[in-house]
C-alpha cells in the first residue's frame, strides 16, 4: 500500500497517515508537534571486528555493498555534495541491479538531472522509491505516477531530523569524499574533486547501520580535517573518479544580468535598509540564485556605505560571499554547501569560512539551530497564495520541479523575504491557492516583485517602518490583480486525486500531498 | 512530369503564412503558421508552454480572429512560449494576412492611458529602444522608468520580419503597459516608413522618431502622412517628431531640419551611422563626433527644441556610460538613447543637476521671487545682477531636480 487513511491536517490539506506502510503524523501547526521518546541509534560496534591497523579498504564498491549485507528492501543513502557532478549514486544502483537486489529505498540528500540514469531501476523495481528531492527527469517520472512507492520530500533539516528520530532507518550510507584515509576519516576540502564540505552526510555517518566512504584520493592516516569521522565508517573504497567538481557550479550561481531580476534585487535591498533590518552585526542567508546573489551584493554596498560589518552569512557560498569575507564586510561564513570552487578554496584557506551541517543549522529536533537566529533570509518560490502560503517544489502545472533544500528550515529567520517575478512567461506567481503547500503563510513576511512589495499583515512592524518611504508597497491582492490584468486569469491545472508524494514539514509531520499529473495521450 | 506539376500547383495553392519566433531562448512569444484550405473547416493546433492555464483562452482568441476575418477553412498552428494576448493576436493576424487578402484590422481594446497625449516639453533624458519584433523585451520595459519607450521598426528588426513587426508594434501601442513613459515609435526610412505611419499613427503614439533624416523634405513627407491619418481618424492628439540625423549631410542640414515643423520637439544624433559616413570609427573619447554633436546641440537650441545624444553601446560598462553622459551634458544635450534598462538610472543620475547646481538655482529662484514680490525689475544676488535667461535656467534646473528626486517638490516651504 503506497498510502492510506487520508485526513485533513491543520493546514487544511488532505494527507495520508499511512505512507509506504508506515504511520506518520499529519501537520499540526508550526511548533505544535512534540516528539516523544529517544533518538534512534545504530547497533553498537566493537573494535574486535575492525582491523587494528585502521585499514578498512576493500576492493571496490561492490565488495563494500556485499560486505555491508545489501539485500532487498534496504535503504541506501547518498549525498549531493557534487550536485550535478555526482557519480557514485549511479554506480551503487548499477551494482544493486547487477546483483538482482529489489525494492530498495533511495534516500539521497538531493537528486539531480545526472540521476536520470536511475529511471530504468525505478521501472524494474530495483528502486522502489526516492525519498528526497526530485526534479528534472526524475521529477517528471514521479509526477506522472510511475514510481512504485510514494515519494517523500524533506528539507535538509527534516532529513537530519528523520534520521535522528528513527523515522528513516538507513541500512547503508555511501559517502562520496574527495579525500579520505584508510580508517575512513574524510573531507571535501582536499583532493582533485574537492567540493568543500560533507555536511549532508553527517547524520548518515552517525546513524546508518553500515557506512561506506568512497574516494579517489586516499591519504595516509590522518585525513585532516575529518569532516566525516572514521570511527563511524565500516569500509573505504578507492575509485578512479569520485565526482566532477566543476559541475557543483550550477547555472544559477552567477549574479543575474536580467534587468528585471536586478530591479527585484535592488528593491529587496532597499526594503531591508528602509525597514532597519540591516545594521552593524546583522546576519543573513541568501541562496545561490542569480537574484539572491545580487541582493547579497547590494547588502555589501549598504554595509560599506555605513562602515558596518555583518556578523555572519549563512550560505550556500560562492565567490560573492567569499569576496565579502575577504573584504572584511562579514566576520564569518557559516557554510552548508559550496556552490563554486572559490567557495572551496576559501573554506580550505580561511578559518572564518566554517563548514556546518544540517544538524547545527537546520535540525528542528535539537536544542535550537542557527537558522532562527538569522535576521534576514531571502528565498525563491514557485507560487504564493493570498494568505502568503508558499510552494517551492511543484510548478503550477503540478510537476515536481525543485527540492525543498534548506528552504523550509530558514523560514524561521526573523524576516523571510521572497523576491520573485510577478509572473514568469505569462504564468502568475500569486495564486488563489498554492498547488503544493510547503510553508504556512505565517512563516513568510515579505514578497518583493518587480511591480511592488507585499508585506504580510502579521508584520505590522514592517508595514509601519516602510510607510511613506516611497517604496512601492501594495497588498498581495493588488499584486495578484495586477498580474492577472496583464496575463489574464489562469485556469487551475487539473490534477488527479492520486497521491504520488508527500511533503514533510521540518518536524517530520506531513504538510501536504503531491498529486499525479494528468498526462495527455 | 505531370505529377510534379500537380504537386507544385498544390503547393502554391497551400502557401503558408507564418509569423513570430520559435526556438531556443524564445519566451513570451509565439510562432504561428496558417495554411488556407479549400474545405474541411478550421483546425487549430496549439502547442503551448502555458496550456494548463491559458490553453482554452488562446484557442478562443484564435477562433475569434479567424471568425473576424471570415476564414472558414484552414489549418492554424500556434507554438506558444507564454505570449500575451496582444502578441498572439498580432502573430495570428500577420500570418493570416500574409496569405489572405483583407483590409480589416483585428484590434484588441486600447488601454485608456495609452491614448493620453504627452507634453511638448516633457523630460526626455532617457529613451529605451525596444526591438519591434521582440515581445519578451517589451513586457517589463516600462517598470524601469525610462522617460520614453521606443518601439523600433527600423534597425532592430530584420528585413524579413518587418511585416509582422508592424502588427506587433501596433498592438503594443494599444495594450502594453508603458508605466508613464512616452510612447515612441521609430519608423523605417523612406516609403516603408510612410507606410509604417499609416499602420501606427491611428493608435496614438506620442512621438515618431524619423531615422536618417537629411532634409526638411523628409519631415514634410512624414507630416503629410500623419496629417492625412489624423484627419481620417479624427484625431486631435499631437504626434511629436524627433528626427535623427545620422549622416554628414544630415548634420549640415541640422538647423533646417530642426525648425522645419512645429511638432518637432527634439532632434537626436545617431553616431554609429554618422561615423561610418565619415569613414571613421566611434572612439571612447568621441573626438570624431565633436563637431556633429555640437552642430546638433546648436541647431536644436537655435530652433528651441531638445538636443538628444546617441546611444552608448557597451551595456556592461556603467562607469564608461556615466562618463559619457557627463560629457554629453556638458556639450549641452538634454538626453540620450539607451539600449538596456540598466542604463536608464545611470543616465538620469548623470543628467540630473548636481547638488551645487541645485543650491545655486534655488538661490537665484528665491532672489527672483523676492524681486518680483517687491516689484523690482532687476534681480540681484549679492552684488551680482541676474539676467532673465539665468533665471530661466534656474527654474529648469529646479524642475529637473524635483523630477529626478533630487529635490523635494515642497522645498520652498523648508
Amino acid at each position: 500500500m503506497k498510502y492510506d487513511k487520508l485526513v485533513i491536517n491543520a493546514a487544511g490539506r488532505e494527507v495520508p497517515v499511512i505512507i509506504n506502510g508506515e504511520e506518520h503524523t499529519p501537520f499540526m501547526g508550526v511548533g505544535k508537534y512534540r516528539p516523544k521518546g529517544r533518538k534512534h541509534a545504530p547497533p553498537i560496534a566493537t573494535c574486535a571486528d575492525y582491523p587494528d591497523d585502521g585499514n578498512k579498504m576493500v576492493k571496490d564498491i561492490k565488495e563494500a555493498l556485499i560486505k555491508s549485507g545489501l539485500k532487498d528492501g534496504m535503504t541506501i543513502s547518498t549525498h549531493h555534495h557534487f550536485r550535478n557532478g555526482d557519480l557514485i549514486a549511479n554506480m551503487v544502483f548499477d551494482i544493486a541491479h547487477e546483483l538482482g537486489v529489489k525494492n530498495l529505498r533511495w534516500f539521497p540528500s538531493a537528486s539531480f538531472p545526472c540521476h536520470e540514469h536511475l529511471i530504468p531501476y525505478l521501472e524494474d523495481g530495483t528502486i522502489n522509491r526516492i525519498e528526497g528531492s526530485m526534479n528534472g527527469p526524475l521529477g517528471k517520472f514521479a509526477s506522472e505516477g510511475k514510481m512504485k512507492g510514494l515519494g517523500v520530500l524533506r528539507s535538509h533539516g527534516g532529513r537530519y531530523q528523520a534520521i535522528q528520530d528513527g523515522e528513516v532507518h538507513i541500512d547503508i550510507a555511501v559517502i562520496a569524499a574527495p579525500t579520505a584515509d584508510p580508517f575512513g576519516n574524510a573531507n571535501g576540502i582536499h583532493g582533485d574533486a574537492a567540493c568543500g564540505l560533507l555536511g549532508f552526510a553527517l547524520g548518515d555517518s552517525q546513524y546508518a547501520d553500515r557506512v561506506v566512504v568512497v574516494t579517489d584520493n586516499v591519504v595516509p592516516f590522518p585525513a585532516i580535517p575529518w569532516q566525516i569521522n572514521g570511527n563511524y565508517v565500516d569500509y573505504v573504497v578507492k575509485v578512479d573518479k569520485v565526482g566532477i567538481p566543476e559541475k557543483i557550479i550550477s547555472g544559477t550561481t552567477k549574479i543575474t544580468k536580467s534587468p528585471d531580476r536586478l530591479l527585484i534585487a535592488e528593491l529587496t535591498a532597499q526594503f531591508c535598509e528602509t525597514a532597519g533590518l540591516i545594521y552593524d552585526g546583522f546576519s543573513y542567508q541568501a541562496g545561490a540564485g542569480g537574484t539572491a546573489l545580487s541582493i547579497g551584493n547590494y547588502f555589501g554596498d549598504i554595509l560599506r556605505k555605513n562602515g558596518w560589518k555583518a556578523r555572519f552569512i549563512r550560505a550556500g557560498s560562492n565567490k560573492y560571499p567569499v569576496q565579502m569575507l575577504e573584504e572584511g564586510l562579514v566576520d564569518y561564513i557559516l557554510d552548508g554547501q559550496t556552490f563554486d570552487l572559490e567557495g572551496v578554496r576559501s573554506m580550505r584557506e580561511n578559518p572564518n569560512h566554517v563548514w556546518t551541517s544540517p544538524f547545527t543549522s537546520y535540525n528542528y529536533h535539537g536544542k535550537g539551530n542557527f537558522a532562527s537566529m538569522l535576521d534576514i533570509v531571502v528565498l525563491g518560490a514557485t507560487e504564493v497564495d493570498l494568505n502568503f502560503n508558499a510552494n517551492v517544489v511543484t510548478h503550477s502545472d503540478g510537476y515536481l520541479l525543485h527540492g525543498i533544500g534548506g528552504w523550509q528550515n530558514t523560514l524561521f529567520a526573523k524576516t523571510t523575504i521572497l523576491p520573485i517575478p510577478l509572473f514568469r512567461d505569462r504564468i502568475p506567481v500569486i495564486r488563489d491557492e498554492v498547488t503544493t503547500l510547503c510553508a504556512p503563510g505565517e512563516m513568510i513576511d515579505v514578497i518583493v516583485t518587480e511591480r511592488g512589495i507585499a508585506i504580510n499583515p502579521l508584520r505590522q512592524d514592517l508595514i509601519e517602518k516602510t510607510k511613506n518611504s516611497g517604496l512601492p508597497i501594495k497588498t498581495i491582492q493588488q499584486l495578484k490583480d495586477e498580474a492577472e490584468e496583464i496575463c489574464g486569469v489562469p485556469e487551475k491545472a487539473e490534477l488527479s486525486d492520486e497521491i504520488i508524494a508527500v511533503i514533510k514539514w521540518v518536524d517530520g509531520t506531513v504538510i501536504d500531498s503531491v498529486r499525479r499529473v494528468i498526462t495527455k495521450q | 512530369m505531370s505529377a510534379n506539376f500537380e504537386n507544385r500547383k498544390q503547393h502554391n495553392m497551400n502557401k503558408k503564412g507564418t509569423a513570430g519566433n520559435k526556438g531556443k531562448g524564445v519566451k513570451s512569444d509565439c510562432y504561428v503558421e496558417f495554411e488556407p484550405l479549400e474545405s474541411g473547416g478550421i483546425h487549430i493546433e496549439l502547442n503551448s508552454k502555458v496550456e494548463a492555464y491559458y490553453g482554452n483562452s488562446i484557442r478562443k482568441l484564435a477562433t475569434e480572429i479567424l471568425d473576424f476575418f471570415e476564414i472558414k477553412n484552414g489549418r492554424l498552428l500556434i507554438e506558444d512560449t507564454g505570449a500575451l494576448d496582444f502578441v498572439l493576436a498580432a502573430r495570428i493576424e500577420a500570418a493570416l494576412k500574409s496569405v489572405t487578402k483583407s483590409s480589416k484590422e483585428f484590434l484588441l481594446p486600447q488601454r485608456r492611458e495609452n491614448k493620453l497625449p504627452s507634453k511638448k516639453d516633457a523630460f526626455r533624458f532617457s529613451r529605451l529602444y525596444l526591438p519591434g519584433n521582440s515581445p519578451k523585451l517589451m513586457i517589463n520595459a516600462g517598470i524601469h522608468k525610462p522617460n520614453g519607450l521606443i518601439l523600433d521598426l527600423e534597425d532592430a528588426v530584420a528585413p524579413d520580419k518587418k511585416y509582422e513587426a508592424g502588427y506587433l508594434v501596433r498592438n503594443a501601442l494599444r495594450s502594453l503597459h508603458f508605466y508613464g513613459a512616452e510612447r515612441m515609435v521609430r519608423i523605417n526610412q523612406g516609403n516603408r516608413g510612410l507606410n509604417d505611419l499609416k499602420q501606427i499613427v491611428p493608435h496614438y503614439p506620442n512621438l515618431i522618431l524619423v531615422p536618417k533624416c537629411e532634409s526638411a523634405d523628409d519631415i514634410q513627407n512624414v507630416n503629410r502622412v500623419i496629417e492625412e491619418v489624423k484627419q481620417q481618424h479624427r484625431m486631435d492628439a499631437p504626434v511629436w517628431l524627433m528626427p535623427i540625423v545620422e549622416s554628414a549631410k544630415g548634420v549640415m542640414e541640422a538647423y533646417n531640419i530642426a525648425r522645419s515643423a512645429d511638432n518637432i520637439v527634439a532632434m537626436a544624433i545617431g553616431l554609429e551611422d554618422y561615423t561610418a559616413d565619415l569613414g571613421t570609427r566611434r572612439t571612447a573619447e568621441g573626438t570624431e563626433s565633436f563637431f556633429a554633436r555640437s552642430m546638433v546641440v546648436n541647431a536644436c537650441r537655435a530652433a528651441g527644441i531638445q538636443p538628444i545624444d546617441s546611444v552608448f553601446s557597451d551595456v556592461a560598462d556603467m562607469e564608461a556610460l556615466a562618463a559619457n553622459v557627463k560629457v554629453s551634458k556638458s556639450l549641452g544635450f538634454d538626453g540620450m538613447g539607451c539600449i538596456h534598462p540598466r542604463q536608464i538610472n545611470v543616465i538620469h543620475e548623470n543628467f540630473a543637476p548636481g547638488e551645487a547646481e541645485i543650491e545655486k538655482a534655488k538661490k537665484i529662484y528665491l532672489a527672483f521671487k523676492e524681486a518680483e514680490a517687491k516689484g523690482l525689475g532687476v534681480v540681484s544676488l549679492g552684488s551680482k545682477m541676474i539676467d532673465p535667461p539665468v533665471v530661466k535656467r534656474a527654474v529648469t534646473t529646479i524642475e529637473l531636480a524635483i523630477n529626478t528626486g533630487k529635490l523635494n517638490k515642497d522645498w520652498e516651504k523648508d
